[in-house]
Order: structure tokens, then C-alpha cells, then sequence
């Protein structure tokens, strides 16, 4: 709960009792938010209709956050777009504390100057407000930006509806053969692009903390290699093609090194590859034992990584300069692909137990589990860089598809079936 | 005597053009053939071409008969009654030890290995879908390398060996109960330009 959130809370619990008594109660027993009301009026137009519906697509934003609720359309008492046409009076009679209003103006369709305002309606006070320039192709990311000020505005903690997300396709084509696909989404999943195509597996996608490279895994050559992709440029390179496995690259937080694992030895271990000398150092030396799927402690120092070495797959903490790994996953009797919160105090993994597979997280402090999703067939979690949600792939009758869970495991949704499986998501860094 | 022969010949045969009209799909999931293309972010494209290498196996390969005034002989490995025409062998959820059942084929591999040093086999592991993908590809692998080992401990030699990993992502069966996963928890034995 943050000081806006109670701030607002409070002057509503004068307002609207009842309603505001509520939300409170929940809010501290539950420990668990309950999704905050926003009015968001349709944003005006002026000159050629946009072919990006602005207001439409942060709805949505927020909506789908679970930290909002978005009032239905037909509730909102007037359509201002600015906030000389608005009066606070009467929208204090909704139960929305947060009122958001804009426009968008173009003259030929191409450059458009878009404006946004939020008020609090119980103080009339303008909460987060700009004003912004773009061409056309530009509105949909904008949306998006928008999304993120009104987010941050109202919870106090950062968005991350302008980041992006990578994953797997993989399609059968009429031939029967199948393409895979390395692509790369908004974070609402809308405007995909295709960054690699192979007619071999591709996995394991992991963004660079500046966000303009991935590294995967592809089968194009017949087994597997690592390779490092620019965004902008489409340029790569093989980094690791090592005799045996080249697999599970994790960017180190500065962006300088990648762990791997490697079987180059006789035994998958985990590496760490400087990038720009080639230089490889290796992290464990268990040779009895699968090591892999490595993941970087925040702190950069220490890295959490899959092991068998206990007779069943679970996760382990190991300094990355090697030395004893030591136990971290107790409860099931599989845990595998952790992928760690931004603060490093909280671990996500795939939790086995009965032949199922579950997207759980735990309290790295307290050791505490907690089974966030239900399908039985969930696995490759990767948090939000806000470290509110946890995008995961998951199957739906037969198709593989991805969806999301906030971290208190209150919000679920998923990213509609499309006909093409879905899998191996990775959110990537916040925008720099 | 000469009938019998001429008999299994012609069952060879038969089995061995079964194998070659599958030949095409095989060399897909040899993994041989990758065209890559990379994309970037302005939508222009730039292609990457994968090795084109043909990768074909024992199944794309051409026996070779002499037809003579005596008998004709053939491969013992293109024998369709030999243990030698088993090419999978299959294992336990995550499991890389091999079953009873499986013994007696893997001992007429390692014969034929021993026998034949200049023969290359690659060993191809597998595993159902279940679990990390991650993890299954270290899993495949130990199972080929736990093949090679008893192979090795049979007479083959290391040179002789190619091990690849495939993990969870070439399934043989796709479905999501044991029935399918059993049939994808294997190791593909394929002999190399023979």
C-alpha cells in the first residue's frame, strides 16, 4: 500500500464510507490490493480519426495490470478532454478517485499531438499531465508511455507497459515441417515482430539489462549453439558452440557477461563467458550432476542455477566465483527455471509435485513457498522488471500459449490462443 | 540355403525401402538443414544460411549386393530379424538407465561397432515434454551419453561416437499422456554414411 494509494483511500473513507471501509479492510487484513477505480474518459479527436485508439489501449493497460478497474463506459457522466471541461463535483459522485482526460489532434494524419491530463477528483488536483508530439506509428508506444506515468502517478511504483516481451513460435507448415520463430511483442502482446526464423528449435531467450540485445539458444546447425542478437540491427553471433551443449544464457546485471551451461566437459556445468575478451570461466565442478539454467543474483555476485546433484532437480545458489553451491528449493520434488525478482528477495521457479508442473514463488528470506498458478502444465517464469508479475507459458487444450500471474497471485490472465504455440517468454529491462 | 538367403535379402530390401521413402523426414530431424533468417527491428531482412549438409543416416544410405554365380551376401545390419535393426531405445521419466529389455540390442550394436572401427553411429537423446526444457536437454544428453558408455564398455571405441540432444522439442509422439511420453523418452541410434 502506498502513501498515494492511502491518502486517496482516506479522503474517500469521508466521501463514501461504506465503499472507502471496505477497500481499506482489504487492503490490510487481505494484504492483497483491490484493484483501484479509474475513470478514463475516450480521448477526443480532432481532424482524421487515428488509427491507434489511445484511450482504448491504456485502458486495457491498466486493466489488465489487475491493480486497476477501469469505470465501464456507460457510467462516466460527461466526456471532458481537458480540464477546463470538467467538473470535479460531479465525478466525485462515482466512486473513481483518479479521472483521466485527453485529446488527440492531426492535420494530415501522420503527425499527431496527443495531450493527457489525471486529476484527483476529491482534491481537484492534476496529478500527472503532458503534452507530446508523434507520428503515427508512434501512437501505439505512446499508449503505452501514458499507461506507465498513470501507473506510477497512482500505486507509486514504476510501469512497465512500454517494455516488451520475447518468445517462441513454432508453426506447422503445410509441408508438415515446422518453423520456429524468435519474436518480439509489446508488453500487452500486440505488435509482434519476427527477430530470428529457423526450421531447428529455437530456446531460452534472455534480454541484456540494456534491453537492445537477446541471447538464445538455436538448433540451426544441428545442436545446439548460444547466440548474441542486436535489436536494432539484426546483427549476431555465435558466442558459444562448444562441443556437447551450449545452452541457458543469463545476462550478468552490467551486461558483460553471459552464464551458460556447457557440456564441453563430459557434464552440463554452468560457465560464465566474458563477452568481450572470450574469456570462459567455470562456475561448478560436479560431474555427476545436470548443472544448468543459471540466473544472476541483482547483486552480480552470485548466481541461482538447476541441479539433480540431490538426486532430483532443484534449485541451488552458487557464488559466481564457484565454490560450494549451497540448497535453496526444499519443498516438491522438482524446481527448476528460477528466474529471480528485481529486489532479489523473491525466487519464481517451476514447482513439480504429483507429475504437475506449477509456477511458484518464494521468499528468499523466509523460505516460504506459494503456488501461483493451477494448469498443472506451467513452466519458464520471467518477472515483470517491476516485480509485480510473472509471465509464464502454460497449455490450453492442446495449444501452448503464454499468461501471466501477479506476484500476490491474485491477477491471472492469459495471451489470447492465436493458433500458433507460444512458449519460452522473457520480459525484457525497463526502457532506459 | 540359397533360398533363405535370397528370402531375407529380399526382406532387407523391403524393410530398407520402408526406411529410405522416410529418409526424407529423417534428415529434417537430423537437424541438418537450418535456414535461418534474421529479422531486424526496421523490418529488413538479412538471411543466415545453416549448413546445408544432407545428413543422412544409415536409413539414407545404399547397401551394395553382389549378384554371382554364388550366394549373395548382404550387411548383417540391414538384417531385419538381427537385434541390429532396433535403432530406439526407450527409458524411464527422467531416467537415463537402460532397461533390461534393451540389453540384448545394445550388445549387437557394440559387437557390430567393435567388429567394424571404421563405423561412426550418432547417438540422438530425447525426452518427453514434461519438466524444464532446459533441464531435458541436459537429460537427453546423459542418456546418450549413458548409451555410449555401455556401447563403449562393450567394445566400441570413443572415436566412434557422435552424441547430440534434442531435449524435449523433437518428440516422436505428440500427446500428452504416458502413452506419448513413453514413445519420447528415447535415444536414436544412426549409423553415419554407411
Amino acid at each position: 500500500m502506498t502513501k498515494q494509494w492511502l491518502k486517496i483511500a482516506a479522503s474517500l473513507a469521508v466521501l463514501l464510507p461504506w465503499q472507502a471501509q471496505a477497500e481499506l479492510v482489504i487492503d490490510i487484513i487481505g494484504g492483497t490490493e483491490a484493484a483501484l477505480p479509474i475513470a478514463i474518459v475516450p480521448f477526443g479527436n480532432e481532424g482524421p480519426t487515428a488509427q491507434i485508439d489511445i484511450s482504448e489501449i491504456i485502458t486495457n493497460d491498466l486493466a489488465n495490470s489487475g491493480r486497476f478497474d477501469p469505470l465501464p463506459k456507460r457510467d462516466l457522466i460527461s466526456d471532458p478532454h481537458e480540464k477546463a471541461e470538467i467538473n470535479f463535483k460531479d465525478w466525485r459522485l462515482l466512486r473513481s478517485e483518479g479521472l483521466l482526460v485527453g485529446k488527440v489532434s492531426t492535420e494530415d494524419g501522420e503527425l499527431h499531438k496527443v495531450q493527457f491530463q489525471l486529476f484527483d477528483v476529491y482534491k481537484s488536483q492534476q496529478l500527472a499531465g503532458m503534452r507530446y508530439q508523434v507520428p503515427a506509428g508512434g501512437l501505439r508506444r505512446l499508449a503505452h508511455q501514458i499507461s506507465d506515468q498513470v501507473y506510477e502517478a497512482l500505486t507509486g511504483e514504476v510501469g512497465v507497459f512500454s517494455t516488451r516481451l520475447a518468445f517462441v513460435t513454432e508453426v506447422k507448415g503445410a509441408d508438415g515441417n515446422k518453423r520456429y520463430a524468435l519474436q518480439v511483442s509489446d508488453a500487452d502482446g500486440a505488435n509482434p515482430r519476427t527477430v530470428l526464423q529457423s526450421k531447428q528449435p529455437i530456446l531460452s531467450p534472455s534480454w541484456a539489462p540494456d534491453g537492445e540485445r537477446l541471447s538464445y539458444v538455436s538448433f540451426e546447425n544441428g545442436k545446439t549453439e548460444v547466440f548474441v542478437q542486436e535489436m536494432r540491427s539484426g546483427r549476431r553471433n555465435s558466442v558459444a558452440a562448444f562441443k556437447g551443449i551450449n545452452s541457458a544464457p543469463s545476462w550478468s546485471p552490467d551486461g558483460t557477461k553471459l552464464a551458460l551451461t556447457l557440456s564441453k566437459s563430459g557434464n552440463p556445468e554452468i560457465y560464465i563467458l566474458e563477452l568481450a575478451s572470450g574469456k570462459l570461466s567455470r562456475v561448478t565442478h560436479n560431474s555427476q550432476a545436470i548443472d544448468t539454467e543459471a540466473v544472476w543474483m541483482p547483486n552480480g555476485k552470485e548466481i541461482l542455477f538447476t541441479s539433480d546433484r540431490g538426486g532430483r532437480p532443484q534449485i541451488y545458489k552458487v557464488s559466481v566465483d564457484g565454490g560450494r553451491a549451497q540448497r535453496v528449493t526444499f519443498e516438491g520434488s522438482y524446481n527448476s527455471s528460477a528466474d529471480i525478482s528485481p529486489d532479489g528477495r523473491t525466487l519464481t521457479m517451476v514447482h513439480g509435485f504429483k507429475g504437475k508442473f506449477y509456477i511458484a514463488k518464494q521468499d528468499l528470506q523466509t523460505g516460504t513457498l506459494q503456488v501461483l498458478t493451477e494448469s498443472g502444465r506451467d513452466e519458464s517464469p520471467s518477472f515483470a522488471p517491476n516485480g509485480r508479475v510473472i509471465l509464464y507459458a502454460t497449455e490450453q487444450r492442446g495449444k501452448a500459449l503464454l499468461a501471466a500471474v501477479s506476484v500476490d497471485g491474485d491477477n491471472h490472465r492469459r495471451f489470447g490462443e492465436s493458433g500458433t504455440d507460444v512458449r519460452e517468454p522473457a520480459w525484457s529491462p525497463l526502457r532506459k | 540355403m540359397k533360398l533363405l538367403k535370397l528370402t531375407a535379402l529380399f526382406l532387407s530390401l523391403i524393410w530398407f525401402a520402408g526406411c529410405t521413402t522416410t529418409g526424407g523426414n529423417q534428415a529434417g530431424a537430423d537437424g541438418q538443414n537450418g535456414d535461418v533468417m534474421v529479422e531486424d527491428r526496421m523490418g529488413e531482412t538479412s538471411g543466415i544460411d545453416g549448413e546445408n549438409a544432407s545428413g543422412t543416416g544409415i536409413d539414407g544410405a545404399e547397401t551394395q549386393v553382389i549378384v554371382g554365380e554364388g550366394d549373395y551376401t548382404g550387411d548383417e545390419i540391414n538384417d531385419p530379424n538381427s537385434p541390429l535393426a532396433n535403432r530406439v531405445v526407450y527409458f524411464e521419466y527422467d531416467s537415463s538407465a537402460v532397461r533390461f529389455e534393451d540389453q540384448a540390442t545394445l550388445e549387437a550394436h557394440a559387437a557390430y561397432l567393435g567388429d567394424n572401427p571404421n563405423v561412426t553411429i550418432r547417438l540422438i537423446g530425447h525426452t518427453d515434454e514434461r519438466g524444464s526444457r532446459e533441464y531435458n536437454l541436459a537429460l537427453g544428453e546423459r542418456r546418450a551419453l549413458s548409451i555410449r558408455q555401455i556401447l563403449m564398455l562393450q567394445g566400441a571405441s570413443v572415436q566412434q561416437f557422435q552424441v547430440t540432444s534434442f531435449g524435449e522439442e523433437r518428440p516422436d509422439v505428440e500427446g500428452f499422456d504416458e502413452s506419448a511420453w513413453q514413445q519420447n523418452r528415447r535415444v536414436e541410434l544412426i549409423y553415419i554414411g554407411q
